[in-house]
């Protein structure tokens, strides 16, 4: 039989057309034509975002603070905040301490010797969580300070840095809020103690240590940017809040209360400042003694005792210094650690967990679906390449996924910033950048998550099965990572090993390790960075995938 | 392009039942092949093993000389429909379409002429979820149209169907092959097939029992025996017997006559001037001549029925 006989009429190809026939593009078209001819799936999506927001931005909108005004009228929220600074790098920052200071002009050196460093804090000794009694025991909290410090104003937020003894985190050399060097080990007394140095050339500022005042060595230099020529040099003394955290099956809570601490220095030297100048005390932001009344600067955040201007806490008697203080010198961290009622970006995308039951669904019944009816034979006929095909879903799940979670987070995170600011909160300011990554990145993690499902459904083949797999797998552990549910130590490792890692993607705020606050995912902290985080969720997507590619291309359709 | 379905020698075990044993035919262009056999003979499993959606213990299928997997656009090379029930309930039958034809890089318009082929106009827009079983099959042939191939496959294309339904079928396949395409057609029905198939692959228990054209095996099953009903029998016998064909009785007033056509015993009989009441050449329906074929092939028997008396004796109509 002749080909001849056998032409038959070919539909007709446009070039256009052919050019992209059959290739991955066609597959991805394809697999987008069949979700969103299901409406069932396209409203799950939807769902999925609507919820995500909606639990977001009733969180976000959570309780307006009320408070007394200044001239005695009850006042709601943003009237309630209190002067709030911000640093150098445009982060919200604690300012307050004790401060025994005089004029610098120009360039110049102080040095001291720090012969002890003592203070009271809360007494929660019963391991119960509750304050025993009122009164204030002796003890230090870890990053309680004193030392010197070279600022370039009395304004609270502005640039400085600092050589200190702390708590039991040794001599450190701090600067601008978030920079945290560290010098000399061991805790300082009498028999032990340390010596310290700063010294100023234009905006450059050198910190040093030593244990006997003839040797010494660089802790770190840096350089504070439009540094004027008159600073501020001094000593100083604060004491950040004391916590207790207790650790029970059923979750991990802190408490917390304002501690004090007290340097005694002596041996001090200033070259620069105006001769024979006197030092002059001055609680900056409130940061005196412990009951000396609410300072300017305090918060009015009913229950907790507040840093005021009552006892100056400053001693000079014969070329020895002793200098009481309470309050911080660091950045503001999420939770009860500062006296800021502070929200983060992405509180308001707490929401995430709930919108990905949906998602989770519709993504898994993607391919399920096929099975339950036989399609996957029609799929798999039209295109023999089954891991192209299985990529092809992966895709679209992906990026349905995407684009609904992109809108979802930034509806929840600018609505969201914009109901905690007029609620009175202080929403802590971020780079555009890291907002970008909180908005991008929870969109990509629903994404990685929507590719997780779709490979469980091909894997498992059943509705139900794969989607209660993908629910036990993906949303119950951050289900229970936000609910804090377990001890610290178990919740950090399923932020650490399960698909929840990925919520890491949304931590806004760093982890300052001198600060120490309520580290846990509700405000915020995961044991993970971003991307390291978003890598473990990637790694069990693709781990899925594979495993369903093996199946897919060794099983019978 | 030659467009033939060549199947080689497929075996195929699910757990202990052997599917296939050794399937070996091939389909032509330009024909409609039934493909035929009782449940279980394996029919359904060679066509997922030709689409490459079941992968053979042995044996090769090949469409136009590939196996379908190398087949980058194969829905331009083969059309083929398995099931017609599998469909999204909620999709409508032109979306189950669309993706079909998007995923062969096929446009909208393609699927509108497809949709105008099977008859679907009006009810194109609605979820395939509402569909007769009628009208799933004509979706079906839609979609197995869409790359407009030179084959075709349908499993069991006529099930559900009203008989309208069936008769547009039929013609709608003596169309494809009319236009030089090969049709691949399945059905456990040989009656389905009796005016539509020109060949013939017979299959039971795996394998093949019978690669013929309808013609021939309905010579084979008919053989050259002519029945003669007539009340003055003994007459009748000597008269034909001595012309030289070979008599039985095979009732009161029936003798089967062999050796002589029917014109002949006509011509002798009247000649000799034999009453006679009826002169019939026997001729074997395909259904009778299909069930002689598969009597030992149908997987299940229903015992102790009629057909299989209980002493285990020859069958009644043997």
């Amino acid at each position: 039989m002749s080909t001849d006989a056998l032409s038959i009429p070919r539909a007709d190809v446009s070039a256009e057309d052919a050019a992209r026939r059959g290739g991955f593009g066609s597959l991805v078209r394809s697999e987008w034509t069949k979700f969103r001819s299901v409406r069932g799936w396209v409203i799950g999506m939807i769902i999925g975002g609507m919820l995500m927001v909606f639990l977001g931005l009733t969180i976000a909108k959570g309780g307006t603070i009320n408070c007394g005004s200044s001239n005695g009228a009850a006042a709601t929220g943003k009237a309630c905040l209190p002067y709030v600074p911000y640093g150098p790098g445009g982060e919200v920052v604690s300012d307050s301490f004790n401060f025994a200071h005089q004029p610098l002009t120009g360039d110049g050196t102080i040095t001291v010797r720090v012969v002890s460093l003592t203070g009271e804090h809360p007494n929660f000794s019963n391991g119960q969580g509750a304050q025993v009694g009122g009164a204030l025991v002796s003890g230090l909290a870890p990053w309680s300070k004193a030392g010197i410090i070279i600022k370039q104003s009395l304004h609270q937020g502005s640039a400085y840095a600092a050589m200190m003894v702390t708590g039991s985190n040794g001599v450190r050399m701090q600067y601008n809020y978030t920079g945290d060097i560290a010098g000399l080990p061991g805790n300082v007394s009498s028999a032990d103690p340390r010596w310290l140095r700063l010294t100023r050339s234009g905006d450059t500022i050198t910190g040093y240590d030593s244990v006997d005042g003839t040797h010494w060595s660089q802790v770190g230099t840096v350089r504070l940017a439009g540094l004027p020529a008159t600073v501020q040099v001094g000593l100083f003394a604060t004491s950040p809040t004391y916590f207790v955290t207790n650790q029970s099956f059923g979750g991990s809570n802190n408490q917390g209360g304002s501690s004090q601490a007290t340097g005694v220095f002596d041996d001090l030297t200033a070259t620069g400042t105006p001769a024979g100048g006197k030092w002059v005390d001055t609680q900056i932001g409130g940061g005196g003694p412990i009951g000396s009344g609410p300072g300017p600067g305090a918060p009015n955040v009913a229950g907790s005792p507040s840093p005021g201007n009552g006892p100056s806490g400053y001693t000079e008697t014969a070329g020895k210094y002793t200098l009481t203080g309470s309050g911080d010198i660091a950045p503001v961290t999420p939770g009860p650690g500062s006296n800021l009622p502070t929200a983060t970006l992405q509180q308001s995308l707490v929401g995430a967990f709930i919108g990905l039951i949906a998602i989770v669904v519709v993504a898994a019944m993607f391919f399920t679906a096929e099975y339950r009816r036989g399609l996957i034979r029609t799929t798999l006929a039209a295109t023999p390449r089954r891991g192209a095909v299985l990529a092809a879903k992966a895709v679209v799940a992906g990026a349905v996924t995407f684009v609904v979670g992109l809108v979802a987070s930034s509806v929840a995170v600018i609505v969201g910033a914009h109901l905690e600011s007029s609620n009175g909160q202080v929403v802590l300011p971020v780079s555009v950048l890291t907002e970008i990554r909180v908005v991008v990145g929870t969109a990509a993690m629903l994404g990685v998550a929507a590719v997780f499902a779709v490979a469980i459904g091909a894997v498992l083949r059943r509705s139900a099965a794969a989607i209660t797999i993908a629910i036990v797998v993906v949303v119950l552990p951050f289900l229970l990572a936000v609910l804090n549910v377990f001890p610290a130590g178990v919740g950090d490792w399923l932020l650490r090993v399960t698909p929840a890692a990925g919520l890491a993607i949304e931590q806004s705020i760093p982890n300052y390790h001198q600060v120490i606050s309520q580290t846990n995912p509700i405000q915020g902290y995961y044991p993970l960075s971003p991307f390291a985080g978003f890598a473990v969720i990637c790694v069990w997507a693709a781990a899925a995938l594979g495993l369903a590619l093996y199946v897919l291309r060794r099983r019978d359709a | 392009m030659q467009a033939t379905i060549e199947v080689n020698g497929l075996r195929k075990r699910f757990g202990a039942a052997l599917a296939l044993d050794g399937m070996t035919f091939t389909v032509r262009p330009g024909q409609v092949t039934g493909f035929v056999g009782p449940n279980g003979a394996g029919k359904s499993t060679t066509m997922r093993v030709i689409l490459a959606l079941d992968a053979p213990d042995a044996g090769t299928a090949l469409v136009a000389g590939k196996p379908y997997a190398s087949i980058r656009r194969p829905m331009s090379v083969i059309g083929s429909l398995l099931d017609a029930g599998a469909l999204q309930p909620s999709r409508s039958a032109r979306n189950h379409l669309l993706w079909l034809a998007h995923s062969q890089g096929l446009t909208a318009k393609r699927v509108d002429e497809v949709i105008e082929q099977a008859g679907l106009e009006k009810v194109a827009k609605r979820h395939a979820g509402g569909y007769s079983l009628g009208m799933r099959q004509r979706l079906g042939i839609a979609a197995a149209m869409l790359g407009n191939p030179a084959a075709i496959m349908l499993d069991e294309p006529f099930n559900g169907m009203d008989p309208e339904g069936i008769v547009w079928m039929r013609g709608f396949l003596r169309a494809l092959a009319a236009q030089g395409r090969a049709v691949l057609v399945s059905s456990h029905l040989m009656s389905e097939l009796q005016d539509t198939a020109d060949h013939l692959v017979v299959v039971g228990r795996g394998k093949v029992i019978a690669d013929t054209t309808v013609a021939s095996l309905l010579a084979a099953a008919s053989g050259d025996r002519v029945t003669l009903r007539t009340v003055a029998r003994p007459e009748a016998a000597a008269v034909l017997e001595a012309a030289g064909a070979t008599v039985a009785v095979t009732g009161w007033d029936v003798l089967t006559v062999s050796g002589l056509p029917a014109e002949r015993i006509v011509a002798v009989l009247s000649e000799k001037a034999v009453p006679f009441s009826e002169v019939s050449a026997h001729r074997a329906t395909l259904e009778q001549a299909y069930m002689e074929l598969t009597r030992d092939a149908v997987e299940f028997r229903p015992a102790g029925s009629f057909a299989e008396p209980a002493d285990g004796g020859e069958e009644v109509s043997r």
